[in-house]
């Protein structure tokens, strides 16, 4: 599953593109991609907060992820 | 166009006024956001900001048609820089001109609050030995 990350995530990361390897257990949803990928780096779940994007719209945790989405990680926005 | 929504490498202050004039607005009203030199007392060299461009574009669109509609606004500007800035350059301009002068006031602030909380950019403020993703952390 390829996934983009942006901001501090990024940093985390080391990439801002990366393709995710979950040993055969493709999350299914947001919610569950979102903890696999905090297991997975658990900085991330020292962040003030951790939105995800399918497809460039925001995604609550029910969001089914399907396999040719473009799956974004979203850390707090600072803009302006 | 009624809407001006762009991403740019640097600002052209000089633009707005003539992107918001309308035949039917009497009032223009304008906020622009600047890299500011001290944070918490701390000397700020400069801002680098990165943004998810197709998203961030949408969103952009989103919010201005929500400002034009609660508003009844004749025409909406959103304008964000990315990559380094420095101290006193323009990063982020939103404006909005109206028949009157109240609308376009409570629009401007309307626009500046929520692009702060919804659009997809980032800001890192670089210090002289250091540098922090801004709001990453509680």
């Amino acid at each position: 599953m390829e996934i983009l990350f942006f901001g501090i995530t990024k940093d985390i990361v080391g990439s801002s593109q990366v393709k995710l390897d979950f040993e055969n257990e493709v999350p299914k949803s947001v919610g569950e991609l979102k903890m696999k990928l905090e297991r997975k780096y658990p900085e991330f779940s020292k962040l003030s907060s951790l939105a995800v994007a399918v497809n460039s719209e925001y995604a609550d945790d029910n969001v089914q992820l399907q396999t040719n989405d473009e799956v974004a990680i979203i850390p707090p926005v600072s803009g302006g | 166009m009624n809407k001006i929504i762009e991403i740019v490498s640097s600002l052209d202050t000089n633009q707005v006024y003539a992107e918001l004039s309308h035949p039917n607005s009497g009032g223009i009203c304008v906020f622009f956001g600047a890299v500011r030199e001290f944070t918490n007392n701390e000397q700020v060299t400069g801002l680098e900001f990165e943004t998810y461009e197709a998203m961030a574009l949408k969103e952009m669109n989103k919010l201005a048609d929500t400002a034009l509609e609660k508003w009844g606004l004749n025409k909406v500007v959103i304008k964000h820089a990315i990559g380094k800035k420095e101290v006193q350059e323009p990063v982020v301009v939103v404006g909005a001109s109206s028949a009157h002068r109240s609308a376009c006031f409570e629009a401007c602030r309307f626009l500046i609050d929520t692009l702060k909380e919804t659009i997809p950019i980032w800001k890192k403020e670089i210090f002289k030995n250091k540098s922090v993703w801004v709001s990453a952390h509680p």
